[in-house]
């Protein structure tokens, strides 16, 4: 890919298919891939992701084995995949809680990206791929939620689809469309089986154009400095092959943590409640991943707005390459956006926060809602929600453009080697190899 | 050299244990003990457990992991519960047969004539393909009652009734052969029907399964 190959064959069989179909040097060449050799274990994220999305397509296809995609007999289904099919509740729970521990190691791989400037030139096409498979898995992740057809999956789709229904003019006959009907139904149902059986292997794809635009300028590493020779590099394999594979098994001890002990911990009791269009549950809430867009979207009291600050608050993250005017890639070297990043962290789980409790909620318990500005009193969900949206936006735009023309940044090493060679005290824990330092 | 030392006996203890693989390891080792650069990550004996401990665990893990995933294939609890039904043999003509579902098969419950009777117990010396008495294929004291699974031993099709030179069934597929008690008379069918488990829980009720 990046036009080395050290791969010669050896055997009749192997040149003979060299020349007609040369996969065992792409396999080679991909096992060869020169890999910057600081990486840290914020890296193994992108293997994890990789065996996430092979987890949930495998249990998947099982559990449309044994699903029925019928508005009558779904949720029935999904009881019978837990009670009678052998190891169905097994492979439930891997698919449900699959998901979000996928959105975990997604959220992590983007802060990783944030943090050491992955996103910047010439790696744009990398963080825009990027994003295209994170709202693919938004998107799958949601009608898959509908599919169990109990009450929080029939409700989450009705106020999804209706999100859409706001869009002037076009609305309602796109929820209509949607819908297949007046209302969520049968029809809908069927649409988002055959979507969500669909997407994951669009995902797949786009992972593939994912890892090859990561393969054309290679690896960032924790210096976000560019690779300037091979030594600056260690080959794929073994060295990051055996790092994934420890870092996908000390993710997999807490994936699996949550399937054998606390399997419904992050879904919500009202989804074994069968689907009822006449009754809404007191108290709806999406899936945790997705908490901090709703609470944004409760935050703007005007329905196009809040839905278009929802989208935008995703869609300003696609333009982020451009916002960023900051030279240094690495938030190593740049103490000041380091502090600007946690704070936007802390917003973001603040965000989530909000998004799971009612909008008149008492933020401080105990003191009651406070001066009432505007339609809230400003000790309520509504208003922290107001304040993390702008914060939210904030960091991404005004401090994106303008924190470069104020900051200071630390000096950016000359290359990988040398921070590891001439100061091996003042590099953070992981960033070296242990041999050296024992010395 | 301390270090160089300790390590030269950790290779004898392995050596002692170890195969011919590993006794090459530990010619590889004394090659290196002396660098007192090394301290003991290099070991190639300690190397080789740890890559065979950790294949045969993920080996472990993977089988450990696949057999749900194969076994979720097998039929359901809710299917196996259904693997037993009642049938009650009012409901039978003489010289007639009822078809009952039963695993999802057909099962013929087939009320014979006394002709029938005595044609099936004159075929038990005719050269038969599977050879089987016309008394071991019903109850003993129930003749006129046979039930077999009615599913061609050939390729799983159904096989119609009364018809064919014995009067019992011809397969419409391919064209096999049964006599009045189901066994194989003709056609490429190898075996006789198959007679399902079932009981006589009185004179009327049979139980299949």
């Amino acid at each position: 890919m990046s036009g080395h190959s050290t791969y010669e064959p050896k055997t009749g069989i192997e040149r003979w298919l060299d020349t007609r179909l040369p996969i065992i040097r792409f396999g080679v060449d991909l096992g060869d891939f020169p890999t910057p050799k600081n990486l840290n274990y914020w890296w193994t994220f992108g293997a994890i992701l990789g065996v996430c999305l092979v987890t949930q397509i495998v249990t998947g296809i099982i559990l449309a084995m044994h699903y029925v995609p019928n508005a009558t007999l779904a949720f029935d289904s999904v009881e019978h995949i837990m009670r009678d099919v052998n190891y169905g509740w097994l492979i439930r729970y891997i698919h449900a809680n699959g998901a979000a521990m996928m959105f975990l190691a997604v959220y992590i791989h983007m802060f990783r990206g944030l943090y050491y400037g992955s996103y910047k030139a010439p790696r744009e096409v990398l963080w825009l791929l990027g994003m295209v498979i994170y709202l693919l898995m938004v998107i799958t992740a949601f009608m898959g939620y509908v599919l169990p057809w109990g009450q929080m999956s029939f409700w989450a789709a009705t106020v999804i689809t209706n999100i859409l229904g706001s869009l002037p003019v076009v609305g309602p006959p796109i929820t209509t469309w949607l819908w297949g009907g007046f209302a969520v139904d049968d029809p809908t149902l069927n649409r988002f089986f055959s979507l969500h059986y669909l997407l994951p292997f669009v995902i797949a794809g786009v992972v593939v154009l994912h890892i090859w635009a990561l393969h054309v300028p290679g690896n960032n590493n924790p210096t976000g400095v560019n690779v300037k020779s091979e030594a600056d590099t260690v080959p794929f394999h073994p060295y990051y092959t055996i790092k994934d594979a420890f870092g996908a098994g000390v993710f997999l001890i807490l994936f699996a943590a949550f399937v054998f002990y606390n399997p419904d911990g992050m879904g919500h009791a009202d989804n074994y409640v069968p689907a009822n269009p006449l009754v809404t549950p007191a108290h709806i809430v999406p899936e945790w991943y997705l908490l901090p867009y709703y609470a944004m979207l409760r935050a703007v009291p005007n329905k196009l707005l809040g839905v278009l600050t929802m989208f935008g608050a995703i869609g300003v993250l696609f333009v982020l390459p451009w916002l960023d005017r900051s030279k240094v890639r690495s938030m190593r070297y740049r103490p000041t956006a380091r502090i600007f990043l946690a704070l936007f962290l802390l917003t973001c789980l603040v965000l989530g926060w909000c998004g799971a409790h009612e909008p008149d909620a008492a933020v401080i318990p105990g003191v009651g809602p406070g001066f009432v500005l505007v339609d809230y009193g400003i000790n309520t969900d509504v208003w922290l929600s107001r304040l993390g949206t702008l914060l939210y936006f904030a960091y991404l735009i005004p401090v994106q453009l303008f924190l470069p023309l104020f900051e200071t940044p630390l000096p950016v090493p000359e290359s990988i080697s040398t921070p590891v060679l001439s100061h091996p005290a003042s590099v953070p824990a992981g960033a070296t190899s242990a041999p050296e330092k024992k010395g | 050299m301390a270090g160089g030392l300790r390590k030269v006996e950790i290779v004898r203890r392995v050596g002692r244990l170890g195969s011919a693989g590993e006794a090459k390891g530990e010619f590889k080792l004394a090659d290196t003990a002396a660098s007192p650069e090394n301290h003991g990550g290099d070991d190639p004996s300690r190397r080789d457990f740890i890559v065979i401990a950790t294949v045969a665990a993920g080996v472990g893990g993977v089988a450990a992991i696949a057999w749900p995933f194969i076994d979720q294939m097998n039929p359901s609890s809710d299917t196996l519960a259904l693997s037993s039904i009642e049938f009650d043999l009012t409901k039978v003509q003489q010289g007639q047969q009822v078809v009952v579902k039963w695993r999802s098969k057909p099962v013929f419950v087939r009320y014979r004539t006394p002709k029938e009777i005595a044609d099936a117990v004159a075929g038990d010396h005719a050269n038969l393909r599977d050879p089987a008495t016309d008394a071991s294929r019903h109850k003993p004291g129930k003749p006129q009652w046979l039930v077999v699974i009615g599913v061609c031993t050939h390729l799983g099709c159904v096989p119609n009734f009364g018809q064919g030179p014995y009067g019992g069934w011809l397969c419409p597929c391919h064209g096999s052969v049964y006599d009045t008690s189901g066994r194989i008379r003709a056609g490429p069918a190898p075996q006789n029907l198959y007679l399902p488990d079932y009981a006589f829980e009185s004179d009327t009720k049979i139980k299949i399964g």
